[in-house]
């Protein structure tokens, strides 16, 4: 028996399979760039400006933030959880950051280490109690979202951060530019880049997607499951974390209502950007395309002098057309293959 | 698979027992194990060995308890007595891990695979080669999975997604996966039920392939033309133990069947006399793409039709498309002469169809609500005039039907998860027979009950079908179906395979025609 014999007789079915699938794998990123694009040529004909160097710059450090905490979103809706507290971490972080900045001369890198850490930690909360409490990520990280803003407000007790009171070097990172590009793009272009060698690079990263493919599998194939689900909420409160010194840098202003309702905007950008929500699909690339596809659209319904009511309507449209797509495209695939084998059999 | 003995110290008779002197001991043998579930012995006493470089079949009915033997040298069940030998060492289990380090790897009727991953990733995850700096080596990846394909003889490409492969090709990965962490026993629990002629044969060739590098291979399948295409040494269990277990050489298909059958019916099935009326449910070659095709029978009023066959052969799902649940993609059903929708339960209900399901606890009942409400959900519209259950008429209603069907319970309002299993099923028959129906359709009326309530349970159904109920009864148990049934149906990948009259059935027939050993096609 040659392998070629096996080869021919198999070619015309599996080839077929191969293709289907294959498309819509390709389909999940390449369907969200195309939207981008549009949207972007669009509100560029209409409004000339919208494409100008500055106002990309400007979209650009609008997207970053959002970005980069959807990366560590994205690390945890893979293994079929969710975190709904990065809000309240950024929050919780950006008053930390813009205290330790203002009030305690902390030396800047060290102040953002610990926005780091901070974050991390409360990803070890919910971590452990989503793993070991087997209380669900949803209703554990609904709690904690409340749980950490609660802190944030008896931390700040009524007080705000100021500009004036934060140094220029500081804030610099979220509004000046390295090389011409945005120095706080550059950084969420790093962490991406980042996680996203780590997803396909690198056995654990391997092991997320198989966790929120099959879990039972996953178990059977000796992957210690809960220790790779705490490690994505770490890395997704300590992105937060970041997320929260890069808001201060950024806005100046920091009370205790910072990021409020990120959460959700963090969550869309991921699952419009292909990551599925039932875990095991997606990329952090594709979660980065969908926080700047969320950006663009509040920048082009500014820019057309669309009421901003819209904005809201528009992103919430999008998310649904996202995962009916999605919905769909599995529907078919599957009506595909069960014609298919009823052919074969 | 680097040992390559090719001793065959086998040829015992059903005596059993693993005393091999001088050849060398069986690669993964089971000595004397028992196992119970609360009263059921699903394993007794059962021994057999794998050896290098040799096939042996497992063979049974439903229920003979070959997922529990497979399950147990799979280190999923440890055993109650007896032990698990690997290499003539005894070994204990804690878990299927365990078992996998010991070589020994299952291949499961439904692959346990990750969709979303590509087949290398499959074949290597949690061990996947590394590079420098810990990094996924992903060209070693493919080149090593490619390798372990050219070696079974087949053309996956590693870098395509599981999700989209057929279920031939999924098994497949799953070998690939075992040759990986170089199992030296390979144990495949029904492989060849979802496949195709062609994907059989592939599937044997990579077998073969296997046998000759010297693996130890347990092969499960109701195909007997099958096991003796493929097996050297077969192993027969009826009734959770072992009756026969030795060569296949100069065996026939008669004797095989004859160890699977032959059971004692233990049980007294209280059948009354009924007179057959008219007929009310015609199934009119009713076909679900790759599930069941073509299937025409009739029930009659006051018959009880009993729809046998193995366990995958289609019978649950002819019934879930007579009621609506899934769509038929082509016949028709007819109730009482009128033509039913396609896929429309609440029409099925309103023609009088009742449908009792196989799993009372996921689709017949609602666990945490009690007894009265359950008892009384399909009437819950007469029982609340203006949207309001009126407690006293639901109430009125549920002990109504628990005198009628004798139900054993503490009081009405206690959740029905309370109840033994006997008594949750006719929780489930007073829920349908409340409505009043005309056919009444119930798959594996006595699944894990026991004995002394299935008699009852059975008198019940015998009683109603000497009222004028149609009963279309789905079993497989072979004594339900020969002491119940007015007529057996018998079903064998997805066609009705035979019909037999009450006084023509018996087991070996049944049997035959379940494994499709005989083409007699109903009327």
């Amino acid at each position: 028996m040659s392998t070629a014999d096996v080869a021919i007789d198999r070619r015309d079915a599996g080839e077929r399979a191969r293709r289907l699938s294959e498309l819509v794998f390709r389909m999940r990123e390449l369907g969200i760039v195309i939207a981008l694009l549009a949207l972007i040529a669009v509100t560029a004909i209409l409004e000339p400006r919208f494409i100008e160097w500055d106002s990309l710059k400007d979209l650009a450090r609008n997207a970053s933030i959002i970005a980069i905490i959807a990366a560590g979103q994205t690390l945890v809706i893979l293994t079929r959880n969710i975190d709904l507290s990065v809000g309240s971490v950024l929050g919780l972080a950006a008053f930390f950051c813009g205290d330790m900045l203002s009030n305690h001369n902390m030396p800047i890198i060290v102040a953002i280490a610990l926005c780091i850490l901070l974050g991390a930690m409360c990803g070890v909360v919910n971590g452990v109690l989503t793993t070991f409490g087997r209380v669900p990520a949803l209703v554990v990280t609904l709690g904690t979202m409340y749980v950490f803003r609660g802190i944030a407000f008896v931390y700040t007790d009524g007080r705000q951060i100021n500009a004036e009171t934060l140094p220029d070097s500081f804030l610099n990172i979220g509004t000046g530019t390295l090389i011409g590009i945005p120095t706080i793009a550059l950084i969420a272009f790093v962490v991406v880049l980042i996680v996203g060698l780590y997803l396909s690079n690198y056995r654990s990263g391997r092991e997320l997607y198989a966790i929120g493919s099959n879990d039972a599998a996953a178990k059977l194939a000796g992957i210690r499951v809960d220790r790779r689900v705490v490690g994505a909420f770490v890395a997704s409160g300590a992105l937060a974390g970041l997320g929260g010194a890069l808001y201060a840098a950024r806005f100046g202003t920091v009370d205790a209502t910072a990021g409020t309702g990120y959460e959700l905007t963090v969550i869309s950008a991921a699952v419009v950007g292909g990551v599925a929500i039932n875990g095991g699909v997606g990329s952090v690339y594709g979660a980065a395309i969908g926080a700047v596809l969320l950006g663009c659209i509040t920048s082009s319904l500014i820019v057309l002098r669309i009421d901003s009511f819209w904005q809201q309507a528009a992103v919430g449209a999008l998310l649904i057309a996202a995962i009916a797509f999605d919905r769909l495209v599995g529907l078919r695939l599957d009506a595909a293959l069960r014609q298919r084998s009823a052919r074969r059999a | 698979m680097s040992n390559t003995s090719n001793n065959a110290p086998e040829g015992r008779g059903s005596d059993g027992g693993a005393s091999g002197t001088g050849a060398p001991p069986p690669r993964l043998a089971l000595n004397g194990a028992s196992k119970s579930f609360g009263a059921v012995h699903a394993l007794r006493d059962a021994t057999l060995e794998l050896y290098g470089g040799h096939v042996r079949a497992l063979l049974g009915e439903n229920g003979a308890g070959k997922s529990t033997l497979v399950k147990t040298l799979a280190g999923v069940y440890r055993p109650d007595q007896g032990t698990v030998l690997v290499d003539g060492e005894p070994v204990d289990f804690h878990g299927p891990l365990d078992a996998r380090d010991k070589g020994i790897a299952i291949i499961y009727q439904e692959p346990t695979l990750f969709p979303d991953l590509t087949v290398a990733e499959n074949v290597f995850m949690g061990r996947q080669p590394l590079s420098a700096g810990k990094r996924i080596d992903k060209g070693e990846l493919h080149r090593r999975t490619a390798e372990l394909f050219r070696a079974l003889g087949v053309a996956i490409a590693p870098e395509r997604p599981v999700r989209g492969l057929s279920i031939a090709d999924q098994q497949l990965v799953e070998i690939a996966k075992a040759l990986s962490f170089e199992a030296r026993v390979l144990i495949m629990d029904e492989p060849t039920a979802a496949l195709s002629g062609n994907e059989v044969e592939r599937l044997f060739r990579v077998t073969r392939t296997l046998r000759e590098q010297g693996a130890a291979i347990m092969f499960i399948s109701h195909r007997l033309e099958e096991i003796f295409a493929i097996c050297d040494h077969v192993t027969v269990m009826r009734d959770g133990a072992v009756t026969y277990n030795g060569d296949l050489e100069g065996k026939t298909t008669d004797d095989l069947v004859r160890w699977m059958v032959g059971r004692d019916i233990d049980q007294l099935f209280p059948k009354v006399a009924s007179e057959i009326g008219k007929p009310v449910l015609r199934v009119e070659r009713l076909t679900r793409e790759g599930v069941f095709f073509d299937v025409s029978f009739d029930v009659r009023a006051g018959e009880i039709v009993a729809l046998s066959g193995l366990v995958g052969a289609g019978r649950s799902e002819v019934a879930r498309a007579i009621f609506g649940i899934d769509r038929a993609d082509g016949g028709h059903v007819e109730m009482l002469d009128r033509k039913l929708p396609n896929a429309k339960p609440t029409a099925a209900m309103r023609a009088g169809i009742g449908f009792v399901p196989e799993d009372r606890r996921q689709q017949g009942l609602v666990m945490d609500l009690s007894i009265a409400r359950n008892a009384t959900m399909t009437r819950m519209r007469s029982l609340a005039p203006g949207g309001i259950i009126r407690a006293a008429r639901e109430r009125a209603l549920a002990s109504e039907w628990a005198t009628r069907l004798q139900l054993k319970y503490h009081r009405l309002d206690d959740t029905v998860g309370t109840l033994s299993g006997g008594n949750q099923q006719k929780v489930v028959l007073a829920k349908w027979l409340a409505t009043q129906p005309r056919l009444l359709i119930i798959d594996e009326p006595t699944r894990g009950i026991d004995v002394g309530t299935k008699a009852e349970v059975h008198r019940l159904i015998s009683e109603l079908a000497s009222r004028g109920l149609a009963v279309l009864m789905i079993s497989s148990e072979l004594p339900e179906v020969l002491g119940m049934a007015d007529r057996v149906l018998v079903m064998h990948e997805g066609r009705l395979t035979g019909e037999f009259s009450r006084a023509e059935a018996n087991e070996e027939n049944i049997i035959r025609a379940a494994t499709g050993q005989k083409e007699e096609v109903a009327a």
